[in-house]
């Protein structure tokens, strides 16, 4: 059996594609450019820049001495960038979307927080304006104001300046009110005299209140990313690239299956079909150089990726080769199966780009697949991308070794081979008038 | 020596092409002709094994085609109707990629190349990009395309459709030169003029059927004694005004092309003068009156009833 015409046919392929300036900008520039967005986005090359602030607007309708320190205690908060600011304009500020959450802070705040401190009861209501187009923000401004909400009330009621007016008005509630067991009332009484005659202490010893204090949160938090190695910072370029990567070389594979429906209408199907050679041939060919331009676009981009933003394979290279050349393969098939089921080039290429960037959006390519609800993480694998994002970030940034890669090399080899069956059962090969 | 027996080829309801036999001995022409969609296309595309008849066989030399890698493939050379060429690529690689496909590679193919080249006078223009050439060059290289590797046979479907004069003379230089090395030409056209000059032999057909396979002077004489008066018809009235023209006797069909009224008639003498009595007294004045020998497009007229052209 001769090579000649399989090697002349995947030459021509590998000629086109490279001399084929918009085929070039998009498999190499684009995911690069769009790489280097989303990557910049989610983290960058390391953790070190700070992240950025919620912008919150602190609304203080009571201006007592606790609401002051409760907005003050945001105002410290890392996280949190505050402005005070009346309601309205705060409101403003939030539907313009210059404001992620306004906290209103509502008159008698002080008065009411301290009684239902102590008693549970009559709970002030402090107000969230929010933008609704960032639920996310929303929940995390809600447990730092719960933090800084308990941390003041708490030290106002048990070492503030009113504390002891705070202690006598809810032991004269807990007097006045019927139905409570009589062991429980004699319990808390004891408690609300014992924290009375401790804050009389203290105020004969200053240095002992200062350290009294009321409730803080009973620990601290230390993170860690947890990447290849230890002390080795998360680079957000590495799920960029992959992504990425996955995105464009799909693409191309729409390519490699348009360039076949195309040969097909032009008469140059017909003349390869009159020479003596054998479909495999011809749709080995075809495979066989997509799946060398798409490995071709693995390297280049990664070693962009590599030189310019030090994403590097952390995990085993002999992994990382395979899980980009099993995809490769698989993005062959792909385009395969372009060139079978479409009928029209126009048509056709509309079709892929959406199925495409169904798959590439499922896979996790823009978003980490975490970000999605369970069941849609868990019906992702069974979408070849999703096999392949992961595959790449498990060689590159968690470090994994050669035995990770091989279930996602295993998955998207089995999607390869579907693709590639249903492509040669389908394919038309008489070539009529 | 290719011969075809008994091909048939159906789509669907439609039979493309219906009990097909003729031979073609070597180094001789032969003209398929018929109008569009009578199953030439599909004829030549089951001579060069791109489709596969539902019945029937193409044998060449005595031996069937079998698979898509018979060698025997090689003693065929196919000109597609299409420019079967790859505009990106320069014609010297566009020639070595299709010379490779026939296993030609090193020195044996660069010879080849060149030969085709000079052949389709494209020898200046070797490494240009196919997209800079005109239609007529595109279709010179298109046929070179399919001598490289020197086939016996050379199955040429329609190949000057939308070619300028001078490179149809060219591509007719070629044909002509092919013909006195002594290869086998299979050649499909509705240009009647086409065939006449170049064909040894001619195949009628029409809706997938033989319907004459002879030399050029016998299919002439299938319809003997055939005259044709062609009138310029100077006040030509509505749609098939001239249709009581075919009831005179000794019309055989009447046919009309812009303002030529095309009569053809079995006796000159007796049915001229019918004729112009019938256009005069029906008021249809006539500017221009000539008559010729029948050809093949009165033969196919009269064979069935239709033009080859626009049919």
């Amino acid at each position: 059996m001769s090579f000649t015409p399989f090697n002349a046919l995947v030459r021509r392929d590998l000629h086109l594609f490279f001399t084929d300036r918009r085929a070039v900008i998009m498999s190499f520039v684009a995911p690069i450019l769009i790489a280097s967005f989303f990557g910049y986005i989610f983290g960058g090359v390391t953790n070190e820049a700070a992240p950025s602030k919620i912008r919150v607007a602190a609304v203080d309708q009571d201006g007592s001495g606790m609401s002051g320190k409760l907005v003050a205690a945001l105002s410290a908060d890392q996280a949190l960038a505050v402005t005070a600011e009346p309601l309205d304009q705060a409101r403003a500020e939030v539907r313009v979307g210059h404001t992620v959450v306004a906290a209103v802070i509502p008159k008698g705040f002080e008065q009411h927080a301290a009684r239902a401190f102590v008693r549970g009861m009559d709970k002030p209501e402090i107000q969230l304006l929010y933008d609704p187009s960032h639920g996310p923000e929303l929940a995390m401004v809600n447990g730092m104001l719960t933090q800084h909400v308990m941390e003041v009330v708490s030290g106002e009621v048990f070492a503030g300046q009113n504390s002891q007016k705070y202690l006598d008005s809810g032991l004269q509630e807990l007097n006045r009110t019927p139905g409570i067991d009589p062991a429980i009332k004699r319990a808390l009484q004891q408690m609300l005299g014992a924290i009375g005659q401790l804050n009389a202490g203290a105020r004969a010893n200053p240095q002992a209140a200062a350290a009294a204090g009321g409730f803080s949160m009973p620990f601290t938090v230390k993170t860690e990313p947890v990447t290849a190695r230890r002390g080795q910072a998360y680079n957000g370029m590495a799920h960029a690239f992959a992504g990425m990567s996955v995105q464009f070389i799909l693409f191309m594979g729409i390519d490699a299956g348009m360039m076949m429906i195309y040969q097909r209408r032009s008469g140059i199907w017909k003349r390869m079909r009159a020479a003596p050679i054998s479909r495999f041939v011809l749709i080995g060919s075809r495979a066989a150089s997509a799946a060398i331009i798409a490995m071709v676009i693995l390297c280049v981009v990664f070693s962009f990726a590599r030189v310019v933003f030090h994403v590097r394979i952390e995990g085993s290279l002999p992994g990382f080769l395979l899980v980009c050349a099993a995809f490769s393969i698989m993005t062959a098939a792909f385009g395969l199966l372009v060139a079978v089921l479409g009928k029209t080039p126009e048509a056709t290429r509309g079709l892929a780009i959406l199925a495409t960037l169904i798959l590439v959006m499922l896979g996790g390519s823009w978003v980490p697949a975490f970000l999605f609800p369970q069941w849609l993480q868990r019906a992702t694998f069974a979408v070849p991308t999703r096999w392949a994002v992961d595959g790449l970030d498990g060689m590159l940034w968690r470090g994994l070794g050669f035995d990770a890669a091989l279930a996602p090399v295993a998955a998207i080899l089995g999607f390869a081979a579907v693709f590639g069956a249903l492509a040669v059962w389908r394919f038309r090969w008489d070539t009529s008038a | 020596m290719l011969e075809l027996r008994g091909l048939h080829k159906r789509y669907g309801d439609l039979v493309a092409v219906e009990e097909v036999s003729f031979v073609v001995r070597a180094g001789e022409t032969i003209g398929l002709l018929g109008p569009n969609g009578a199953g030439k296309t599909t004829t030549v595309s089951m001579i060069a094994g791109l489709l596969r008849p539902d019945r029937g066989q193409v044998l060449i030399d005595g031996g069937e085609v079998r698979g898509e890698t018979d060698p025997v493939k090689r003693k065929m050379g196919l000109v597609p109707q299409e420019t079967a060429l790859h505009d990106e690529l320069s014609a010297r690689d566009n020639l070595a990629l299709f010379g490779a496909l026939y296993g030609m590679r090193g020195p044996g193919l660069k010879r080849a190349i060149d030969a085709a080249l000079d052949l389709a006078g494209l020898a200046g223009r070797a490494r240009d990009q196919v997209a800079t050439f005109s239609g007529g060059m595109k279709r010179r290289l298109n046929m070179a395309t399919a001598l490289l590797h020197d086939p016996q046979i050379l199955l040429l479907d329609e190949p000057t459709v939308g070619v300028d004069p001078q490179s149809r003379n060219a591509i007719f230089g070629s044909l002509e030169e092919f013909r006195r090395q002594g290869k086998t030409l299979v050649y499909t056209t509705h240009y009647m003029e086409e065939a006449e000059r170049l064909c040894d032999r001619i195949v009628i057909i029409d809706h997938g059927k033989v319907i004459a396979n002879d030399s050029l002077d016998a299919v002439r004489r299938l319809v003997p004694e055939v005259n044709v008066i062609e009138i310029d018809i100077e006040n030509a009235g509505a749609d098939g005004w001239y249709a009581g023209l075919r009831l005179l006797r000794d019309v055989e069909s009447v046919g009309i092309e812009d303002s030529l009224l095309r009569v053809a008639v079995r006796d000159l003498t007796d049915a001229t003068p019918r004729v112009l009595e019938w256009l005069r007294e029906h008021g249809y004045r006539y500017g221009h009156l000539a008559s010729q020998r029948a050809d093949l497009e009165t033969v196919f007229l009269a064979l069935t009833g239709r033009k080859v052209r626009n049919s």
